[in-house]
C-alpha cells in the first residue's frame, strides 16, 4: 500500500508541489534567516577569536564588548604580569584611525598594536608577505577585505603605502582576518606604532593578553586575575560571546531577525500544516474507500505517515539545497564571507518541519480514522 | 442460526436507528433478508427507505442497533475489530454508485488495491488485475487513469476491482445511477456473467427498474422493512 500512498501524493500535480513549495519556502526562510543571524552575531566576537595567542583577556571592569573600552594604566600590566599561574602578558592597543590611500581613498579601521617585543596576537593566516615583518619599522598588515576596499579591483600587492595621522606606513602583508560586525579593515602593527596612527590620550593601554601556565585553566586564571587586581579578565571565548550578548541585548538586530523568523515559522505552521492537512481531508472520500475495501487504521496511519516524510523529506531537501546555493554564492561576497549554512540551523528547521508535517498528518488523520467507511455508499 | 448451504447472507429482525431523543429516527425496523449463492439478488425500494443502511450492515461497515447478520455461516458482528476488517478484505468485493476509483492509480492499480491492501506484491498483484480486465473487456485500457476512461469504463474497472481477490459476497450500490442505459446494461451484463458463480453471492442495491431483469431474486423494501421478496 506504500506505492498506493506515494501514487495519491504525486498523483495530483498541483497539490504535491503546493506541498513541497511550501515546506521547502519554509526551510528556506528558517535556515537563511536563522544562518545570517547567526553569522552576524557571531561576527561581534571575530575580533576576539582572531587572536589566537591569547586565552585569557584582561580589561578594565566596566568594558562591555571589544569595540568599547575603556583604556588600563601602563602598571595593570605588571600588575597582570604578577598574578600567580600567568605564563606570559602582553599588552594590545585598540583603536580606530582613519587610514587614507595615495588616491585619496579613506576608510576607518581597526588598529591593533602588538606587543613590539613578542608580537603576540599577530594575524596567523596570511594571504601574503609575513606578520614577522612588522618588526621592521613603519610597517603593517592589513586584512584582504581592508585592502579591497581601499584599493578596489586592485590586485594584492605588498609594498603599497598608506598614510594614518600622518604616519606612512607600508603594507607588509596581507591576513586572511575574520570578518567583524562592521566591515572595517584590520591592520595589524606594533604597538608602539600603533599608538601614533590616532589622536594621543593619556592612558593607551586597550587590553592585556594573558595565557596560563600548563595545567592552568584559563578559566581559573582569569579568576586569579580579577581577584588579584580588581580588573575584568575572560577567557577568548566568554569574551567573545560578551561581544555577542552586547549586540543581542542593545541593538534591534534580534528583533527584526525575530520578526522574519517567527513570520517564517507562522507561514511553516499554518500554510504547511494547512495545505498538509488539506490534502488529507480533500482524500477522505478516497480513504473511506479503502477503509471499506478492507485496509486496516494502521495501514492508513501508516500511508498518511509516508505523504508526509514524503512531503518533509523532498520540501525539506528542496529547501536545504537552495539555501545552501544561497550561502554559497553569499560565501564569495566580501562582506557576508563567513555567514554559512549552520548545521545547527539545517537540523532544527529539519525537526520543526517534520514536526509541522507530522502534526497536520496527525490532524488529518482523526478525520480518516473516524471516518465511517459506510460514507463511501453515499453519494 | 437458520442457514442452509446455499444461503450466503442472512438477515434477521434488523434495526438500525441513528440520533438519540426526539430526532432518533430508525432506519431500518426489523429487517429480514436473504441472498443466496450463485444468485444476484436485487435490493428495490424508494430513496431513504434504508437500503443503503442495510448493504453497510451487511458488509461491516456499519452496526446493527439489533439483529443478526450471518454471512457463510460467520457473524461478523462477534468478530474482533480487526477480524471484521480481515473478513471483509477477504470475503466482500465493493462496486461503488461513484466509482469511487483512486484518481492517481492506473486502471489496472486501482483493480489491484484489495490484492495489494492483503499484502500481494504488486508487480503479482497488477498483472492479476490487468488479467480481470481482460476478462471484463477493457483490458486495453490497463494503462490508463480513471479520468480519461467513460463512466461505463470506470464502473467495470470498479468491477474489477471487486473481482480480483475473488470474493464471495460482492455488494453493489446503485451500479448503473451514474450511467447511461446502455452502458449500465453494459455493466450488468457483466456482473451478471462475470460476477454470478456457484459459490459467491451478490446483492445489488438499484433504483434503475430497467436493469430488474438481471435479478434472480427482488427483496422490496419499503419504510425500513422488507415488503416481499420476489424470484425470477
Amino acid at each position: 500500500m506504500n506505492f498506493v500512498a506515494f501514487r495519491m501524493l504525486i498523483g495530483d500535480r498541483a497539490k504535491y508541489i503546493g506541498l513541497i513549495f511550501a515546506v521547502a519556502f519554509s526551510t528556506f526562510l528558517l535556515q537563511n534567516q536563522i544562518s545570517i543571524f547567526a553569522g552576524i552575531m557571531k561576527n561581534t566576537g571575530h575580533r576576539v577569536i582572531d587572536i589566537t595567542d591569547a586565552e585569557v583577556w584582561v580589561m578594565d571592569p566596566q568594558t562591555r564588548y571589544f569595540d568599547e573600552n575603556k583604556a588600563l594604566k601602563d602598571t595593570d600590566l605588571t600588575r597582570v604580569r604578577g598574578v600567580p599561574g600567568v605564563e606570559y602578558a602582553v599588552r594590545l592597543f585598540k583603536g580606530n584611525p582613519v587610514a587614507r590611500t595615495n588616491t585619496g581613498r579613506f576608510a576607518t579601521c581597526v588598529a591593533l598594536g602588538l606587543d613590539d617585543a613578542t608580537l603576540t596576537g599577530a594575524p596567523r593566516h596570511m594571504i601574503l608577505g609575513s606578520w614577522e615583518a612588522l618588526r621592521r619599522p613603519h610597517q603593517i598588515v592589513i586584512d584582504k577585505a581592508g585592502y579591497l576596499m581601499l584599493f578596489p579591483g586592485e590586485p594584492l600587492e605588498l609594498g603599497r603605502e598608506l598614510e594614518l595621522n600622518d604616519q606612512r606606513v607600508e603594507i607588509a602583508g596581507i591576513s586572511d582576518a575574520l570578518p567583524g560586525f562592521v566591515s572595517l579593515p584590520i591592520i595589524h602593527a606594533r604597538y608602539s606604532e600603533a599608538l601614533n596612527f590616532q589622536g594621543r590620550q593619556r592612558l593607551q593601554l586597550s587590553f592585556v593578553l594573558a595565557r596560563p601556565q600548563a595545567g592552568l585553566a584559563p578559566e581559573e586564571l582569569a579568576l586569579r586575575i580579577q581577584d588579584a587586581t580588581g580588573l575584568k579578565a575572560r577567557t577568548t571565548w566568554q569574551f567573545a560571546w560578551d561581544c555577542v550578548a552586547y549586540y543581542v541585548q542593545n541593538t534591534g538586530i534580534p528583533v527584526n531577525f525575530g520578526i522574519t523568523i517567527a513570520v517564517a515559522t507562522l507561514v511553516g505552521l499554518v500554510v504547511t500544516g494547512q495545505t498538509f492537512y488539506l490534502f488529507t481531508v480533500e482524500n477522505l472520500k478516497q480513504f473511506g474507500a479503502l477503509k471499506a475495501i478492507g485496509v486496516t487504521n494502521m495501514r492508513l496511519l501508516g500511508m498518511i505517515l509516508l505523504q508526509a516524510v514524503t512531503v518533509w523529506f523532498v520540501g525539506y531537501g528542496l529547501g536545504s539545497a537552495l539555501a545552501a546555493t544561497f550561502f554559497n554564492i553569499t560565501l564569495n561576497v566580501i562582506a557576508t564571507r563567513h555567514i554559512t549554512l549552520l548545521w545547527q540551523s539545517a537540523a532544527g528547521v529539519g525537526i520543526f518541519m517534520l514536526f509541522v508535517v507530522l502534526l497536520a498528518s496527525v490532524a488529518g488523520l482523526q478525520r480518516v480514522l473516524k471516518l465511517q467507511p459506510a460514507e463511501v455508499f453515499r453519494s | 442460526m437458520t442457514s442452509t448451504p446455499s444461503i450466503a447472507v442472512h438477515c434477521q429482525s434488523i434495526r438500525r436507528s441513528f440520533g438519540s431523543g426526539d430526532a432518533r429516527i430508525e432506519v431500518l425496523r426489523g429487517v429480514d433478508f436473504e441472498a443466496r449463492r450463485g444468485e444476484m439478488t436485487f435490493l428495490v425500494g424508494p430513496s431513504g427507505c434504508g437500503k443503503t443502511t442495510l448493504i453497510s450492515i451487511i458488509a461491516g461497515l456499519l452496526d446493527a442497533s439489533a439483529g443478526d447478520v450471518t454471512l457463510f455461516g460467520s457473524k461478523p458482528a462477534s468478530m474482533t475489530s480487526r477480524g471484521q476488517i480481515l473478513f471483509r478484505r477477504s470475503h466482500l468485493g465493493f462496486v461503488f454508485q461513484q466509482y469511487n476509483l483512486l484518481p492517481a492509480l492506473t486502471a489496472a492499480e486501482n483493480a489491484a488495491v484489495p490484492l495489494l491492501a492483503a499484502g500481494m506484491k504488486h508487480r503479482e498483484a497488477v498483472d492479476r488485475a490487468t488479467a480481470m480486465l481482460q476478462r471484463l473487456g477493457i483490458g486495453e485500457k490497463a494503462s490508463v487513469l480513471p479520468r480519461l476512461l467513460s463512466g461505463g469504463q470506470q464502473q467495470r474497472v470498479a468491477l474489477a476491482r471487486a473481482l480480483v481477490h475473488e470474493p464471495r459476497l460482492i455488494i453493489c450500490d446503485e451500479p448503473t445511477a451514474a450511467l447511461d442505459h446502455k452502458s449500465g446494461e453494459s455493466v450488468m451484463e457483466l456482473l451478471a456473467t462475470a460476477a454470478v458463480h456457484p459459490e459467491r453471492a451478490v446483492v445489488v442495491v438499484t433504483h434503475d427498474n430497467r436493469v430488474f431483469h438481471f435479478a434472480h431474486r427482488i427483496s422490496h423494501m419499503n419504510d425500513g422493512v422488507i415488503t416481499h421478496t420476489t424470484t425470477h
